[in-house]
């Protein structure tokens, strides 16, 4: 299953040393899933926006499927801010989610908001290369739950970041119940036409119902698999491209 | 041809109604057998068609509103003529098809071609005169039911007293009394003070079949409630609320998207229901709330695709489902244009295929399998090869017969039991 035997795996590692390292190569595959699957959300969200009149039962299910991550990332503590610095004596998984989180700090910092698939998709995409290197640092910045949230809505400072997601959802809602001009227009007034035309090829792409590259993540439950990243990092570095190109016009 | 969206047979059988996204309403009608044509009994042949709604436009929220037909429901015949209601998004109506096969003849005032006739020529007073005429089947709209809906409608109920039908949209219920359009009675509201606390929507509702103050609505979480309109005008205190309690430990991500209630069903005799979620179809006692009776699972290998068919949003699908005359089959379809049937008493389920290749006239349906181990055998399909553009989202049963009528995207097709 997507969550269950992972999660054993993350919480079993901190006891014995073979779990230590079995959980080493698991706990970045969950918290990558459970990231992507929360970056894909948003961006369901977000198309959720773009459609002429959208569907509100699926909206709020997968509002609901974003809360859920998110209160399941607040309960790990990956939702946090983390000084690193200060704790000496951080357990293994804190010292990876620390990285994978800087990781995400580094890319916020060269982009901007706009092109916001960029951003989380980049952010995937440094993530499986740190995570096949293996590498730990101890950098301090968070900012992923900035990140997540800058993809849809205007940037916000990372400590209001639970808040503030929070705010987003419901910013959605309300959006859906007064569609109207101005409200839309308020959304969208930081984003470029570069969107629309996003808009139509993502459609596509997440419409095409051969079993895209989500299929890849599903091998990541099986815990003999050994390559899992490369049809998911292909797929992504893809997706990347496009949206460079797009980007860039 | 477009995508159908809705099939329904009426309380005969005779009938059968299809609402497609263009707004367009087709109905077909059985063949009498004839000496003549002896096979020919059980073929359904188009009767009428009309357009039921057309596209409009919200200028106060700038949005379109589709014509796409969302639900047709019958009413019982009460004359000659047949009359079924239609909704799409926002809007209900009433039609009434009605045969013509007389026309009169022999106006004083007009030509037959309907031009009027100089009064001068008028010489003699006549009595029009009833002909025979080709049969004319006409669909005619009298009643609409609009403006009582701010969200999408997804289902309509014709209740038992057969005066009344309700409504339900994503976040409300309404009730109508068919001879009046002006006003409806909200009967559910399930909308919150503030939309930002919104975590579940309704999904689909019932009249129940004989009690004519018993409704059910199912919602997105997974629930259904059975509501009394005798204990109050607004129904949002539930009477009855049945919700199955989640197995800990196939929790995932998914596990709320799945457990969303896409259609629920009261058996004919009225003492059980069955609801439809993703992966399987619950047959349900109305004296047990806890639990199902009955769990059938529909294609339980998607178990382990979730988070790809949560990417291509297949997830979201709304498979309905439905029972047979006497309640002992139940049927629903799935992915490759699969439908299964399951027999309640035997446990007994069957696989079939609704596609050109597979269905050659009066030929028997050859049952279908998906390979959910290693090992393929002949004639299976492995799970990764199924079409998911190809999925059967509505079907229909005979009310008195094992006819059914499956919706393949564009086409529709007809089964029937073979009879010796």
């Amino acid at each position: 299953m997507f969550v269950r035997g992972l999660k054993r795996k993350c919480f079993d590692g901190e006891e014995d040393i073979e779990g230590t390292l079995a959980g080493i190569k698991a706990i970045p595959s969950y918290n990558l899933q459970r990231q992507s699957l929360l970056d894909m959300s948003l961006v369901k969200l977000q198309l959720c926006h773009m459609l002429v009149e959208p569907n509100l039962c699926r909206s709020v299910l997968i509002a609901n499927t974003v809360r859920q991550i998110q209160e399941e990332m607040t309960q790990d503590g990956t939702w946090q801010m983390i000084n690193t610095q200060s704790t000496g004596q951080a357990s293994l998984d804190r010292l990876v989610s620390t990285d994978i989180l800087c990781r995400s700090s580094r890319d916020q910092a060269e982009g901007k908001h706009g092109p916001a698939y960029g951003t989380f998709s980049k952010d995937f995409e440094s993530d499986q290369a740190q995570d096949s290197s293996e590498t730990m640092s101890t950098a301090s910045a968070v900012q992923t739950p900035r990140n997540l949230q800058s993809n849809v809505w205007e940037m916000e400072s990372p400590q209001e970041n639970k808040g503030n997601f929070q705010k987003s959802l419901d910013q959605i809602f309300e959006t859906l119940e007064n569609k109207s001009p101005n409200t839309v227009e308020d959304l969208f007034s930081e984003v470029d036409n570069s969107y629309y035309d996003l808009d139509t090829m993502l459609t596509g792409m997440m419409s095409n119902t051969k079993m895209g590259h989500c299929d890849s993540l599903e091998t990541f439950s099986s815990p003999t698999n050994t390559a899992p990243n490369s049809n998911c990092k292909s797929d992504l570095n893809d997706l990347d491209h496009i949206v460079e190109i797009l980007v860039e016009s | 041809a477009d995508i159908i969206s809705t099939v329904e047979f009426n309380y005969t059988g005779d009938l059968l109604a299809t609402g497609d996204k263009g707004g367009r309403v087709v109905i077909f009608q059985r063949e009498q057998e004839t000496k003549s044509r002896p096979l020919s009994r059980g073929e359904y042949n188009v009767y009428s068609t009309f357009q039921s709604h057309e596209p409009e436009f919200d200028y106060l929220k700038s949005l379109e509103i589709e014509e796409k037909i969302n639900k047709i429901r019958w009413l019982p015949q009460q004359n000659a003529a047949h009359f079924l209601l239609s909704t799409n998004d926002k809007t209900i109506k009433l039609w009434k098809i009605s045969e013509r096969d007389k026309r009169a003849e022999g106006y004083n005032l007009k030509d037959e071609d309907g031009r009027l006739r100089e009064p001068c020529r008028v010489t003699e007073l006549r009595v029009p005169t009833l002909k025979p005429m080709d049969l004319m089947v006409e669909a005619s709209p009298r009643r609409t039911f609009a403006n009582a809906h701010t969200y999408h409608i997804n289902s309509i109920s014709v209740n038992s007293d057969y005066a009344t039908y309700l409504s339900a949209d994503d976040l409300r219920i309404n009730l109508w009394h068919l001879e009046v359009t002006n006003r409806s009675f909200n009967i559910v509201d399930i909308k919150p003070a503030n939309m930002e606390e919104l975590t579940e929507v309704i999904t689909a509702a019932e009249f129940h079949p004989h009690h004519c103050n018993v409704f059910v609505y199912s919602s997105s979480k997974g629930t259904i409630r059975l509501c009394d309109m005798r204990s109050s005008a607004l129904c949002d205190q539930h009477s009855k609320f049945f919700e199955e309690p989640e197995d800990p430990s196939s929790r995932s991500f998914f596990s709320e998207i799945i457990s969303s209630i896409s259609d629920v069903k009261f058996s004919h005799s009225g003492r059980y229901m069955m609801t439809r979620d993703y992966l399987s179809v619950k047959v349900w006692d109305l004296n047990m709330e806890n639990k199902p009776v009955e769990t059938y699972q529909v294609h339980e290998y998607l178990r382990s695709k979730l988070c790809s068919l949560y990417e291509n949003d297949c997830i979201f699908d709304k498979f309905e489902c439905c029972w047979n005359g006497s309640d002992s089959t139940i049927m629903t379809g799935s992915y490759n244009n699969f439908f299964r049937t399951f027999e309640r008493s035997t446990l007994r389920d069957t696989t079939l295929e609704a596609s050109r290749e597979s269905s050659k006239p009066r030929a028997i349906l050859k049952p279908r399998k998906v390979c959910t181990t290693g090992k393929r055998k002949k004639d299976e399909i492995t799970v990764d090869s199924l079409d998911f553009n190809k999925k059967i989202l509505h079907t229909a049963w005979h009310p008195a017969e094992n006819i059914i009528a499956v919706a393949a995207t564009n086409n529709l097709y007809l089964f029937q039991e073979k009879v010796n």
